[in-house]
């Protein structure tokens, strides 16, 4: 059962093969044994999991199933989940039981998914390799039959490993600067980052609000169509929420691809790819062209600003953000505070790790009097030109094809030493998330034994035509389906 | 760009986060670096450019100014580290 799909668990589910908690005390019994290599869950919900299974089952029986009811998957541990422990990755929020839903784990319940857990992650989703955790890093499925301990990605790196390594069919995510994308790709499983405002923000921890949206990682594309199904839509809730009409993603994966146009940016295929890389996403293409696309080069003058750009505005909105975590109202404190600004200073000190400490030190900095312009603002306006690069892009080309990261998983330790190297990791996913455009990573084949991901970028709302051109894609190849020794 | 210990000290004060001495040293070559990065915008034409603060440039929406939301102040303060009466405590801040 734990190789099946989303869809095709439902259809187990609906025929009566099996139950909703036979299925669910299936994964539960997965992840107690297989877990312990890959550390992808924070918490695992099994009592909680097990009684949504029955409520499930008594709906299906009764006539009223969605796709979705009885089928197991996981949050991103940055969902709030009413009465289960959220922690984002963080000391900070390590005993934090929020006391409501986020609207993307409202649409789950409602539609009567069963929840098993929450996915381990990079603190406050600050990170792309999931060493950034107070819970610990999470290993990458792939790679251990080398004996490798290598980096799964992230900052959603519990659910791209969970959803990898079948411990979960589906697992939730968040992307504001790749965080999606980057780990799907390095685990071998397929992820997609809506349009910014297409899912709801509300109960999804932020770390950078005009960047960060919430998405969907599964194994194949029409799973992925699944989950957004779900979670996609307006929410007045969320001040950013976009009102516009969702569509059935599933509806059109199956529309030929005959005449697709097909663009692949010249930037992202320069000396930072290495030749088995390019080789690998140049093969994609190739399968495309047999389907029927056309391929033409285009140009995003501006990207090579991106992840200058990001580091202003992402630290900045985060330090904002992130001042909400003051010790008083909820979260952890600092032992004994001798004074109020103790209180602060100590609880935030002691509650961060490293990495959310260095942003929110930045973006104070950018913020601060006398430097706002010249970093903020100025960042504020690279990343119009580089929006434009794209509005300009998609007038040639339905979609941007390219290597969603520069290099396979790379083994965990490797670049925690300096934050910029780090920071590098993101070099294609950045500007897709400035430009607020939509984007998925799709398995496309493996160098030395790791996957690699081919990264499909679309329009703004084109949601249902990268799931497309993944889906058609997956149905001549089948990397998506390899699974880790 | 150089980012001195002082712009540091001054920072982590701003930010609400103290800073022991020792890790001063690594902050500066850290946040230096970053930076650096960050400098590269300095290169970039944007004299005639609006800066963007929504992908979608969506303004703020404003709602009928009414209640829609009930008093759940005790579900609120159960998580919280030290309330009272319904308040939230914090060390003594006049004396």
């Amino acid at each position: 059962m734990h190789n099946k799909s989303v869809a095709e668990l439902s259809r187990e589910l609906e025929s009566g093969k099996i139950s909703s908690v036979e299925l669910t005390q299936q994964f539960l019994d997965r992840i107690k044994r297989e877990d312990g290599k890959y550390n992808s869950f924070i918490t695992v919900t099994g009592e909680q999991a097990l009684s949504d299974a029955r409520v499930a089952d008594e709906q299906r029986a009764a006539g009223n199933a969605t796709p979705w009811t009885g089928v197991p998957f996981a949050h991103k541990d940055i969902f709030c989940t009413n009465g289960v422990r959220t922690t984002c990755g963080s000391k900070m929020l390590e005993n934090f039981v929020p006391p409501y839903d986020a609207t993307v784990t409202a649409n789950f319940r409602q539609a009567g998914a069963v929840c098993l857990g929450k996915t381990n992650m990079d603190e406050f989703a600050m990170g792309s390799s999931n060493e950034n955790s107070y819970f610990g890093a999470v290993t990458n499925p792939w790679g251990l039959s080398q004996g490798n301990k290598r980096v799964p990605g992230g900052s959603s790196g519990g659910s791209a490993a969970a959803v990898s390594a079948r411990l979960v069919p589906a697992a939730t995510a968040t992307d504001t600067g790749g965080s999606i994308r980057q780990p799907a790709a390095l685990c071998g499983v397929t992820g997609l980052k809506p349009t910014y405002g297409r899912v709801s923000r509300y109960g999804m921890i932020a770390f950078a609000s005009s960047l960060d949206q919430g998405g969907t990682i599964a194994r194949s594309a029409e799973d992925n169509a699944l989950m957004l199904n779900v979670m996609a839509g307006f929410d007045a809730k969320d001040s950013t929420s976009i009102n516009r009409e969702v569509p059935d993603y599933t509806a059109t994966l199956n529309e030929p691809l005959k005449g697709l146009k097909i663009g692949l940016p010249k930037e992202y295929f320069s000396d930072q790819l290495s030749p088995a890389m390019e080789q690998q996403v140049r093969n994609a293409v190739n399968e495309y062209e047999k389907l029927g696309a056309t391929v033409k080069e285009v140009s995003l003058p501006n990207a090579k600003l991106a992840i200058a750009a990001y580091y202003v505005i992402a630290p900045a909105e985060a330090s904002a953000n992130l001042s909400r975590f003051d010790g008083v109202r909820y979260g952890y404190r600092c032992e004994d505070p001798k004074d109020l600004m103790d209180l602060y200073t100590r609880s935030r000190a002691e509650g961060f790790g490293t990495e959310v400490k260095r942003r929110i030190l930045v973006g104070t900095y950018a913020l601060s009097a006398g430097y706002f312009d010249a970093y903020y603002l100025k960042a504020q306006k690279v990343r119009r030109l580089i929006q434009q690069d794209f509005i300009n892009a998609f007038k040639e080309v339905d979609v941007l094809m390219s290597p969603t990261t520069p290099s396979p998983a790379f083994i965990q330790g490797e670049k925690t030493s300096d934050p910029v190297t780090m920071y590098l990791e993101d070099v294609f996913t950045i500007a897709i998330n400035l430009a607020g455009v939509p984007a998925m990573s799709v398995p496309a084949g493996f160098v030395d034994g790791l996957p690699v991901g081919l990264q499909i970028i679309g329009d703004y709302f084109s949601e249902a035509r990268l799931l497309n051109a993944a889906h058609q894609f997956q149905q001549v190849t089948d990397w998506h389906q390899r699974e880790p020794q | 760009m150089t980012i001195s210990r002082d712009d540091i000290e001054k920072v982590a004060v701003l930010a609400r986060i103290r800073v022991d001495d020792e890790q001063v040293s690594a902050l500066e070559k850290d946040l230096g670096n970053i930076l650096d990065l960050v400098d590269q915008l300095g290169a970039a034409d944007t004299d005639s450019v609006e800066p963007m603060a929504h992908p979608l440039d969506a303004v703020q929406r404003l709602r009928a100014d009414e209640v829609t939301e009930t008093n759940q102040r005790e579900a609120f303060q159960a998580i919280a580290p030290a309330t009272e009466n319904g308040l939230y405590l914090v060390p003594r801040v006049i004396e």
